[in-house]
């Protein structure tokens, strides 16, 4: 019988199988680490007598602490300050390759992996972070783990684990103008639920999922958790090929041709089965933007606050009115007059130069409305300076926003870039949890396009509610990224 | 990892669903570079509303959390059961968990068992009947018991025994370290390495 992808790169990758309902044990061949869920990995290692196994196989980044201003400046925090020195003198200690706050591969971690070209097809990817499934876009096996996880993975390089099932998303047709991956993803969660995808790696497949660049794909995949789902995953194509030439540690010569050999098979088979199928159809997807607080409370934008009322499942239904009164939102009102005071882009699943890109084509000659704050946060050193080479830094601070260094920033408020109690947010980030912004803050998510009309207008708006008609929304299909 | 058999302690009714690990634990409070001391970030936003259940004197010693479905999505933060363990809590019951707490619960001895949501019910209402209740929790019979009311639960076997005998996974895995060096010597030569950096 046939093999799905995920199943394809399981089996790839197991050292042993279990027996006697034991876990099969996994080989990683990436792990990604970040400062907020190591340090006690380190402790645990340190206490064992224990090595990294795989040094080669290990790369740190600093990003959910760093601030993004003054970055030349000590971080005034002094526990964020803290954690970030223990996450320099665990990498200097164990041999660990370290891009710190101010180095030009410093960013969020799940934009420097496939930025460096370590991210690849097939592969498996971990990191104490739960947007790991942001590179499964490539075609790799990625999800986030917990800090024993990252601990075992330092020590042994492998992770012991039960197979996933598999669910195949299927997108097809063509994406209306204005619509973008996120809303691709954002309907998706709202269609299966937070829950939905327990115990699921989820295959996005279909033309509308091809259609994508790899920066759209890494969106989608991005949110799979968001879903309940431990991964998402796209076959790699000629797309991802292209994207992964030429990078930094892309394979080359007779490499390159091996790999592209071995990765063209990393396809579900024809007659390969999945435990679950779910169908979207893209043409008849609109922006979508969130009203509650989890991702799976969504809705057009051209809709209304739903009414908890009309929600027959007591779960859910009291889910949504207890969301109602957390975001002081009313029943029936429609969510393009909701003002919001701050606009955020950037995070890992929007903080990349094509989403910088599709902001600045809508900011370009126009001016901020006057009760918003407009933070831009580049999800990497990197990004910042190609934004920089394209004259967008000159577009976001004309249009009135603040152009920031990288890092994770008001996506989850660690460092100082947070909503105040009450303030309400568009954010392109992953999360509108109670408080994930800043304590007592409200978030509405929503696509880069969304953030960057809801900046204009003030109140959540796409680009087609602006005033001066003709200006299109750079396309997220096709467009080439700096290497 | 300390054995786990039997417990009893007091029951939280939790009346929540989507509890997510921001709520559990907001991200203020990962800047710790410590693996103990979180209780004081416990459902730290909740706890300030003086009719959270664990504001209330009955349950605050409580050590069985009785919670909603899709208890602990989100965040991968393992400090949400390091909060849970330091405030107390030795066992969470849910309809459902989200798998990467679950995942880590199992890594840090704290029991995660699947009740139905109908056997969930019936533990709120017997617990807000009586709050102060103690619930007995035995994991080799895999079920709770409250007064009259006994609900099965569910946690899959290999946890179960890792959690019956106190083992450690790293442990565990290198017992196969042979078949990890086995495996190495035959990965692909086009695999990417960081170091050494380029």
């Amino acid at each position: 019988m046939g093999r799905t992808l995920a199943e394809k790169v399981w089996q790839a990758h197991t050292v042993r199988t279990g027996e006697n309902g034991e876990p099969d044990l996994l080989y990683i061949d990436l792990h990604l680490l970040h400062e907020v869920t190591s340090p006690q990995a380190f402790d645990g290692l340190r206490m064992a007598g224990r090595q990294v196994r795989r040094t080669d196989l290990t790369i740190a980044t600093e990003d959910h602490n760093t601030p993004t201003l003054n970055i030349d400046q000590p971080i005034a925090d002094p526990v964020s300050r803290t954690q970030i020195e223990t996450l320099r003198k665990n990498c200097a200690e164990f041999g660990v390759r370290l891009h710190p706050l101010g180095d030009l591969d410093q960013g969020i971690v799940h934009v420097v992996g496939p930025q460096l070209g370590l991210t690849q097809p097939g592969m498996t990817v971990v990191c104490g972070d739960s947007h790991t499934s942001t590179h499964g876009a490539f075609g790799a096996l990625a999800f986030g783990i917990g800090t024993s996880e990252v601990e075992h993975v330092l020590a042994t390089q492998t992770l012991p684990l039960k197979p996933f099932r598999t669910m195949a998303i299927n997108v097809d047709g063509d994406l209306p103008a204005g619509t973008s991956a996120k809303d691709i993803i954002l309907a998706v969660i709202a269609k299966i639920g937070t829950g939905g995808g327990q115990g699921y790696v989820l295959e996005y497949r279909g033309s509308a999922i091809r259609a994508l660049s790899m920066e759209a794909r890494m969106t989608i995949c991005n949110m799979s958790i968001e879903a309940g789902a431990r991964a998402g995953m796209i076959a790699p194509d000629e797309t991802t090929f292209e994207y992964v030439k030429g990078r930094r540690h892309a394979p080359e010569g007779e490499q390159w041709d091996a790999a592209v050999q071995y990765w063209s098979t990393l396809r579900t088979d024809e007659d390969a089965t999945f435990d679950t199928e779910v169908y979207l159809s893209a043409p008849d997807l609109e922006p979508f933007v969130t009203w509650g607080t989890n991702p799976g409370q969504g809705a057009p934008l051209s809709a209304a606050v739903p009414d908890p009322a009309s929600i027959a499942d007591p779960d859910e239904r009291s889910a949504a009115e207890r969301a109602l009164t957390y975001m002081d939102l009313t029943a029936g009102t429609p969510l393009r007059q909701i003002a919001v005071d701050t606009v955020f882009i950037g995070s890992c699943t929007n903080g990349r130069i094509e989403d910088l890109r599709t902001a600045a084509a809508v900011f370009e000659g126009r001016k901020k409305a006057d009760s918003v704050r407009v933070l831009v946060v580049p999800g990497s050193a990197r990004v910042r300076i190609q934004a920089e080479s394209e004259g967008l830094d000159k577009v976001f601070t004309e249009f009135g926003a603040e152009w920031r260094q990288a890092g994770c920033s008001m996506c989850l408020g660690m460092n100082p870039d947070q909503l105040a109690p009450g303030e309400r947010s568009a954010s392109t980030s992953n999360r509108n949890f109670e408080g994930r912004q800043g304590k007592g803050g409200r978030t509405h998510l929503v696509s880069p396009a969304v953030a960057a009309a809801t900046a204009v207008r003030g109140t959540l708006s796409s680009p087609a509610d602006l005033a001066s008609p003709g200006l299109e929304v750079a396309s997220q299909q096709g467009a080439s990224t700096a290497k | 990892m300390e054995k786990f058999s039997t417990h009893t302690g007091i029951g939280v009714p939790l009346r929540r669903s989507n509890v997510d690990t921001d709520q559990i634990i907001p991200a203020v409070y990962l800047k710790r570079v410590t693996r103990t001391g979180f209780e004081d970030g416990l459902f730290s936003a909740w706890r300030q509303d003086p009719e959270f259940v664990l504001n209330q004197e009955a349950y605050k010693a409580g050590s069985v959390l009785v919670a909603g479905p899709d208890f602990g999505t989100g965040s991968s933060r393992e400090h949400a059961v390091w909060a849970l363990n330091d405030y107390g809590f030795r066992v969470v019951l849910s309809s459902r968990f989200a798998d990467i707490f679950r995942g880590n619960s199992g890594k840090a001895g704290l029991l995660t068992g699947i009740v139905e949501q109908a056997d969930v019910e019936k533990l709120w209402t017997a617990l807000e009947s009586r709050p102060g209740t103690e619930v007995t929790v035995d994991l080799t019979a895999r079920r709770a018991v409250c007064g009259d009311l006994t609900v099965p639960f569910d946690v899959d076997d290999y946890t179960r025994w890792r959690l019956l005998e106190g083992l450690d996974d790293i442990g565990l895995t290198l017992r196969h370290v042979e078949d990890v060096t086995a495996f190495e010597s035959n990965r692909p030569h086009f695999l990417p390495t960081t170091l050494p950096a380029r």
